[in-house]
């Protein structure tokens, strides 16, 4: 194999497929329920600044899971659609290119990674980003007295200046390859490791897993074929795939 | 072809040329001082002050919000590199062509350019979350083996522009060596000791004279690729997203037209004020304004195509982002604003059609002042209607510049008054020596 073939190797997108996983998720919109679990969860484990009321009306709320709202019909006929969005993890995502410090990469795990202490803040990765969902740090944000007891020490606080984003919670991944290591296996086992909103999940809408592993739960899933990716024309290739919404007659059920 | 006169109010003598620019050096009155520490004042209360209050606190002072994540500091950032741009490329590619009228006028110019650029790059700096850090975007060596990322358009314009402004200041320093030397023979005291180590000891021999020529050309071929490709660098931050309304294959030539563009108004605004203030209206006349203003005309028909086609290519992709950031601009809240701009960039500028229009020094510094305010507003627009209309409906948002955001650009233009009042009494605004070339030699030892 000549120099250059090794080189076009590194190009394609998904090159960690020889590596051990691929990390990826699949959001059930059938069974989402828009409760929000997932958005409290996530703000407990990565230890997300409450902004205040006066930034919040200023949208800088930091949540790195979100439920977006979107109406169709008119009232009475009106129905409600959820879909929860937070880092897709692109195989192609326009926003490693752009920062110019890597501040954030891509890993052999095919997690869009951030280095908080990189990131200078020129903010081009969050306008780059189609999904809306790199939050900046507008202000060094404080916990009052006795909350920041409650932070998770295996995640970083953040000042301000800084951008930030979810990872699929890399701390707790981390953590499972370490404890597979120690049980002398080389990979961890499919359902070990669950992010925090996929642990919240009242009714199991999220499922994460490893899209390298045929036989994992997600790989099944994500195989759905109601499943779609979001703003796929943009050819980002995301490792989350939505299960669309069946519309039926819901008064014949 | 009718020779035009280069000069008003008939060709000065050499002596004339030296006393004239060499004044405008040395006699500086109270009204020079009164406005200048006026400059200073506004620079440090405007710009200064809210952006060390911005440092400390971070960057939620400014009116950005999660949407519209970039706002007036890039957008003002675009705007100075884009009125950078006309000095030095206008200055070399009339040297390279050997346009007679260019020599009274390009010291100045260049000025400019070596100005709006450290004005624009002063706003990289307000703008990023995290300035204390900001030197990890040069490619500095350091124990951890890391490096710039290459692949980033963020990183193209680092690149881009501090060659540019490594390449400018070396252009205009070096045209200026031969003046340093004249003012030099002219003054005496500390003046004379600065001067003598401006000048590198210049004496005026055939073979310096010579290596002069030859440089001058080089660099002046140089800085016209330069020129253009650091303004396209610019638009590809924009171009390379895929945001509706930045994501446009015509970015590149847009920003560049339009740099150019507001870049020969500012050098009318500017000229004007030498010669009202300076008395240089025996260097700077009718043949420079109208020269000028003719290539204001075609530019700003080279912009307003630019801009429907604009229209037209987000229109014809049929995409509902494209569509739904269409109406935002043209008929959301910054309506107003775009339309003013169509007017005062695409309409206004008409006017100098006109014969009467171009050769008035005071009609002209209305319509150079109306363009830049037209070219500030758009730079504008393009951030802050694209931004809030991205891609998912559930994320639309405005944003709005807030009282930081706005000083800070006031101080912006306080900063750059600042930097040229004190270029004026540093470098000979008009280049003597490049003046002379064009006076008749016979009368090179005569006296006024």
């Amino acid at each position: 194999m000549s120099v250059l073939d090794t080189i076009r190797k590194y190009r394609e997108a998904g090159y960690y497929k020889e590596f051990d996983y691929h990390w990826g998720m699949t959001v059930d919109l059938d069974r989402c329920t828009g409760c929000e679990a997932c958005v409290v969860a996530c703000q407990a484990e990565n230890n997300l600044p409450i902004v205040g009321e006066s930034s919040f009306a200023q949208r800088r709320e930091i949540k790195w899971m979100r439920i977006e709202r979107y109406w169709e019909g008119e009232y009475p006929n009106a129905k409600l659609n959820f879909i929860p969005m937070f880092c897709q993890q692109c195989d192609e995502a326009p926003c490693e290119t752009a920062c110019p410090v890597f501040a954030t990469y891509h890993n052999q795990d095919g997690l869009n990674t951030q280095i908080y202490n990189r990131c200078i803040g020129t903010r081009t990765c969050a306008v780059y980003c189609p999904y809306e969902v790199r939050y900046f740090n507008w202000f060094t944000y404080t916990w009052d007295e006795p909350l920041e007891r409650q932070l998770n020490p295996d995640v970083s606080v953040r000042e301000k200046g800084v951008m930030e984003k979810c990872t699929f919670c890399i701390q707790r991944i981390r953590q499972a390859k370490d404890l597979a290591k120690d049980d002398d296996r080389r990979k961890v086992r499919d359902g070990e490791v669950t992010p925090a909103c996929a642990q919240s999940c009242p009714t199991e809408a999220l499922v994460f897993g490893d899209l390298n592993d045929p036989e994992s739960r997600v790989s099944k899933m994500a195989n759905d074929p109601r499943g779609y990716q979001v703003l796929e024309e943009q050819n980002t290739s995301p490792s989350v795939v939505y299960l669309q919404k069946v519309h039926g007659d819901e008064e014949a059920i | 072809m009718v020779m035009k006169k280069l000069f008003d109010h008939g060709e000065p003598s050499y002596e004339q040329v030296n006393q004239d620019v060499i004044k405008s050096l040395i006699e500086t009155g109270p009204k020079y001082w009164m406005l200048l520490a006026t400059t200073v004042g506004i620079t440090v209360v405007c710009f200064i002050v809210p952006w060390m209050y911005q440092i400390h606190m971070g960057v939620g002072v400014a009116g950005m919000n999660r949407n519209a994540v970039w706002g007036t500091y890039l957008s003002n950032f675009i705007f100075w590199i884009g009125l950078s741009h006309s000095g030095t490329l206008l200055s070399a590619v009339l040297h390279i062509t050997q346009s007679d009228w260019r020599k009274s006028i390009y010291r100045s110019a260049e000025a400019m350019t070596l100005f709006s650029l450290m004005v624009a790059a002063t706003f990289v700096m307000v703008h990023v979350g995290r300035l204390w850090f900001i030197h990890w975007s040069f490619p500095i060596p350091n124990p951890m083996g890391l490096w710039p990322n290459f692949r980033s358009p963020i990183m193209f314009d680092v690149m881009a522009i501090t060659t540019y402004l490594t390449a400018s200041s070396i252009f205009i320093y070096m045209g200026s060596v031969p003046d340093f030397a004249a003012v030099r023979d002219y003054s005496s005291g500390l003046r004379r000791r600065i001067y003598t180590v401006l000048s590198f000891g210049w004496r005026g021999t055939s073979k310096e004279w010579h290596t002069l020529g030859w440089a001058y050309t080089f660099f002046a071929v140089l800085v016209i690729p330069l020129a253009v490709s650091v303004h396209s660098i610019v638009s590809w931050d924009f171009a390379l997203s895929t945001v509706p309304g930045l994501h446009q294959t015509i970015f590149a030539p847009y920003f560049v037209c339009g740099a150019i563009y507001s870049g020969t108004a500012g050098i009318v605004t500017v000229m004007y004020c030498l010669r009202r203030f300076l008395g240089f209206e025996r260097y700077i006349g009718k043949i420079h304004v109208d020269y000028l203003g003719k290539l204001l005309i075609a530019l700003s028909m080279i912009w307003t195509y630019i801009n429907i086609m604009e229209l037209f290519t987000g229109w014809y992709s049929g995409s509902s982002a494209e569509i739904e950031f269409l109406k935002f601009r043209l008929f959301g809240f910054y309506a107003p604003m775009y339309w003013e701009m169509i007017l005062f960039c695409a309409f206004v500028p008409l006017l100098m059609l006109f014969k009467s229009v171009r050769l008035n020094w005071n009609r002209m510094l209305v319509i150079s002042i109306l363009i830049n305010i037209g070219m500030l507003s758009e730079r504008f627009i393009i951030v802050s209607t694209s931004l809030p209309r991205k891609l998912l409906p559930d994320s639309y948002g405005f944003y709005f510049p807030s009282p930081a955001e706005i000083s800070i650009t006031v101080g912006s233009f306080a900063m750059f008054a600042t930097l040229f009042l004190i270029f004026i009494k540093v470098f000979p605004a008009v280049s003597i020596y490049e003046v002379k070339e064009t006076l008749n030699p016979l009368r090179r030892a005569e006296k006024t």
